[in-house]
């Protein structure tokens, strides 16, 4: 007796898609994911790009994840309700220096396959009156786009929920469960659960895993922090995404627009041991204010309305094409050691991207590796976005309020988030259980007051909704509890 | 309650700017006035400030921030004034027309011949003063905290270390020492104090709570809940200063740090806006730049006393009503108020030097740097010395008011601009 044909370990972007591709399939799954809610990794921390493919190194599963998922977001956003913009970037030259290196990048951009184009430093002006006046020209990749980070993990997991997958959270893989080698089943904090295949999609963690079931794999993880500003929209607006000229380990210090329309500022890349750090630092945010004022010099400190960190899980994984000397690139790949373990490990930038098609690859594996696959008959690719107030026409305001009154009170006044909205999201097919969860799927508290007005509210509400008391309702998970004690009940 | 379609005057917000402009208009002459508040109840953030200090002004009383504000709800309903409660307006256009959405009363259009913008102002958060560390639960702004222990009446926390020497900041300190919490300290990165001294008297002196001046915050430590803070002194340009550093245990941080007018609103329908205050551009009436909108309180400036935001609105209110029964903008000259010496700014921006003819014409201003000395406030224009007045000190965190002196008003009439400084006497 089985419990699962398949088990995910990690809801990040790469575990919710490809749980969405294998919901299409007759087939017993579960998400397991060991925060509170799915997406806490580098999945809510990042660029929200999606890549064109002119960056990674031709010829590496990088570049070929990157290429084949870039045009796979737009039936997939329309599909899944992902707020999703097709806007194209621009890696900016700064000087005559980096204009040179122009050249090698348009290369490189031809040699994956990418449209791209050099404009003048004047089509460049034109087209961002924002930028730096010093623009000497620019590399644009029209295929590019920007996409909501949280319902790129959301939508996914929501829809292969309504397919049939399961999903337990604040469940942590401890170890394989084997007999007489074969794979059998996995050990969690809550329980073994029985199954054939396991996928290894845990993020920073992932080398751990992978090391479980080959302890000689010198395959290791090495996070890298990456800090983000978000700027305020009502002061600034910019629409497009731009790029500084790469360094070599990084894309550099950006300033992008967003689908939620403030400006994301970052990131920096520093080494980090620990793998639960992502703590902002004055060094680091000092750096990518120094690195935005680059691109974009009339960048006001007043204009910050948050800040925050993500870890990218670099890996070592050496090209699969031995002929190229790459030594970060994706590791995707049928485990030798452990037959049914299927490793998705290294996955940074252009991870995101490059999600859609990594799940695709994972069917094509298991399909390899012997697992017998039947599409159901009746998979449902649609997963409808739940309104947002502050996004509709004054006409489906007025009708959607007529429908439910608790679309007209505004719980979090800076990103006009209702409380409506805060409930269909408590209630949602993977309901949203902290406030952080809450923050993610509406964007409350993202604001310029940061939460200070609405999550006195929220709090009521989430307690109200799932009958607990407001002492127990966290910020994301047990032990980040927001209120310790009623007033006056002083302990002795 | 029905809601009419066309009012005279609309203000928005509650607080004691809004309740004071909407009482004045009606008492001014304005038929129709209705206030929209987006909480429950009117009242504002008054409401959870139940700590005394409030109407020694006005009142020459000592009440505590409900009171008050119940004083003047009275007054409003029972002159007539109109309340759309647990509504939020969404958009103004520039033909005064309002929609607001709510709960209780759907979605709401209404048009109305003046505006007074009476929104208050938020508090500065981590981001704004780019503090590093964690994203832990137990960060919060010192009046959410103030929210939660005195009207939602639950604890934030058991160990709290208060970064920002602000009013409100203080009054926590003691707030929740009373509640059974304990206060390690409250840090301030300026050299002096940023709120009022009897605060810092009454809320940390008299319960013997700490206040380390020139310190800012290194990091926040704790994944899931805050743990504890790093410490470190800074210099006179906020340098940190190597090996000052001290960890200090606790599970709850408060922000005091300052306050912003918000004007997301007032921004989105054309109205300029200082960027030493925040808030708009506001002549002696209390008018911004698009005639038959005015505002008033902290949506302006942010004011230490509740007084002056009740004078404020009391004025902007009898403007819009004047505004109204004119039906017509006035083609007066407005002479410009400028910041001098030591002073950071003045409220308001301009004066008309007619409105002199009706009595004094207040000014308000922060002082930019502290002198604990005897100062002289001066009114000049150009070189020339119309005014002065003699203070004790000036501090950055205590209001300075002038009036400009209605018999001044021929001289005012002459003047190119004024000027307005703080200088030692």
């Amino acid at each position: 007796m089985i419990d699962f044909d398949v088990i995910i370990i990690g809801g990040g972007v790469i575990g919710c898609m490809t749980a969405r591709a294998l919901s299409r399939y007759q087939l017993k799954v579960l998400l397991i994911e060991k925060e509170s809610d799915i997406g806490m990794g580098a999945s809510s921390a990042n660029s929200a790009i999606i890549h064109a493919g002119h960056d990674p190194l031709p010829g590496s599963l990088k570049a070929e994840m990157n290429i084949k998922a870039n045009p796979m977001w737009d039936q997939l956003s329309a599909d899944l309700g992902i707020p999703f913009k097709r806007t194209g970037a621009y890696i900016v030259a700064i000087g005559d220096e980096d204009c040179e290196c122009l050249d090698s990048l348009l290369q490189r951009g031809r040699e994956n396959g990418v449209a791209c184009e050099i404009i003048s430093a004047e089509e460049m002006r034109n087209r961002e009156p924002l930028i730096n006046p010093q623009v000497s020209g620019a590399l644009f990749t029209p295929t590019a786009g920007m996409v909501d980070p949280f319902a790129a993990c959301i939508a996914p997991l929501e829809n292969a929920i309504e397919n049939g997958v399961q999903v337990k959270l604040e469940t942590a893989f401890l170890s394989f469960l084997t007999k007489d080698g074969s794979l059998t089943g996995i050990h969690t904090n809550q329980g073994d659960f029985n199954c054939h295949w396991v996928i290894n999609a845990a993020g920073v963690y992932s080398d751990e895993i992978l090391r479980q079931a080959d302890p000689e794999s010198t395959f290791t993880i090495i996070p890298r922090k990456g800090e983000y500003y978000i700027l305020d929209k009502s002061e600034i607006q910019l629409n497009n995404i731009l790029f500084p000229v790469p360094s070599a380990v990084s894309k550099g210090i950006l300033v992008l627009g967003s689908t939620h329309g403030n400006v994301l500022v970052g990131p920096n890349s520093t080494i980090e041991e620990d793998r639960e750090d992502k703590a902002v630092t004055a060094k680091g945010l000092n750096e990518i204010w120094l690195g935005a004022q680059k691109l974009v010099p009339t960048l006001q400190p007043g204009s910050i309305i948050a800040v925050f960190a993500g870890l990218r899980a670099s890996g070592n994984a050496p090209c699969p094409d031995c002929s190229i000397d790459y030594k970060h690139d994706f590791l995707i790949e049928a485990c030798t050691q452990l037959k049914g373990l299927i490793n998705l490990a290294g996955i940074e930038s252009p991870g995101l991207t490059a999600s859609p098609a990594i799940a695709e690859r994972v069917i094509e594996i298991l399909q390899q590796e012997g697992l017998k696959m039947d599409l159901k008959e009746n998979w449902n690719p649609i997963r409808k976005a739940r309104p947002r107030f502050h996004h509709l026409s004054m006409a489906e305001q007025k009708q959607l309020l007529k429908k439910d009154p608790r679309y007209g009170r505004v719980i979090c006044r800076c990103e006009m988030v209702t409380e409506g909205e805060i409930i269909a999201e408590i209630h949602a097919p993977l309901p949203a259980r902290t406030y952080d969860a809450i923050k993610r799927r509406t964007w409350l508290g993202t604001g310029r007051c940061l939460g200070s007005f609405d999550m006195p509210r929220v709090i009521e509400l989430l307690a109200d909704e799932t009958c607990q008391p407001v002492t127990s309702i966290t910020k994301k998970g047990p032990g980040s509890e927001f209120l310790f004690r009623l007033t006056k009940k002083v302990e002795a | 309650m029905s809601i009419k379609d066309r009012y005279d005057v609309i203000v928005i917000g509650s607080g004691p700017g809004g309740l004071a402009a909407a009482i004045s208009a009606k008492k001014n002459g304005a038929k129709d006035v209705l206030i929209i508040e987006r909480d429950v109840e009117p009242g504002g953030i008054l409401l959870q400030c139940i700590h005394n200090g409030f109407g020694v002004e006005i009142f020459k009383k000592d009440l505590p921030g409900p009171s008050y504000a119940q004083h003047f709800i009275n007054e409003a309903f029972s002159t007539g004034v109109e309340f759309l409660l647990d509504t939020m307006v969404l958009q103004i256009t520039p033909e005064k027309r309002i929609t607001a959405s709510s709960k209780r009363h759907g979605f709401v259009e209404v048009r109305t011949k003046a505006i007074v913008l009476a929104m208050g102002c938020r508090e500065r958060t981590r981001a704004q003063i780019r503090l590093p560390g964690t994203r832990a639960a137990g960060i919060f702004t010192a009046g959410t905290a103030q929210r939660w222990v005195n009207v939602e009446g639950y604890m934030p926390g058991k160990n709290f270390v208060i970064l920002g020497s602000g009013d409100i900041g203080m009054i926590m300190a003691r707030r929740l020492t009373f509640e059974g919490a304990h206060v390690e300290r409250v840090l301030e990165v300026m050299p002096y104090l940023s709120g009022l001294t009897r605060n810092y008297v009454q809320c940390l002196l008299d319960f013997d709570i700490q206040l380390q001046l020139q310190r800012t915050i290194k990091n926040i430590i704790g994944k899931k809940r805050v743990e504890a803070i790093e410490s470190v002194a800074v210099d006179k340009k906020w340098n940190p200063i190597p090996g000052t550093e001290e960890i200090i245990p606790c599970d709850t941080l408060l922000l005091s740090v300052g306050l912003i007018p918000e004007n997301e609103l007032s921004r989105q329908i054309g109205v300029m806006i200082d960027p030493i205050t925040g808030g708009p551009i506001v002549d002696d009436s209390f008018q911004t730049n698009i005639p038959g909108i005015f505002s008033a309180g902290n949506v302006v400036h942010v004011y230490d006393l509740v007084d002056w935001v009740t004078e404020a609105g009391l004025t902007a209110g009898k403007s819009a009503a004047r505004w109204v029964s004119s039906g017509s903008q006035t083609n007066a000259i407005n002479l410009p108020v400028r910041a001098g010496e030591n002073v950071r700014y003045a409220v308001p921006h301009t004066i008309q030097p007619d409105h002199l003819a009706e009595g004094d014409i207040r000014v308000q201003m922060r002082v930019r740097q502290p002198i604990e000395k005897p100062v002289w406030v001066e009114v000049r224009s150009g070189e020339k010395l119309l005014h002065r007045k003699g203070e004790p000190y000036a501090r950055p965190g205590e209001m300075v008011t002038i009036p400009i002196k209605q018999k001044l008003m021929d001289e005012v009439k002459s003047a190119k601009d004024l000027t307005i400084a703080i200088v030692e006497r």
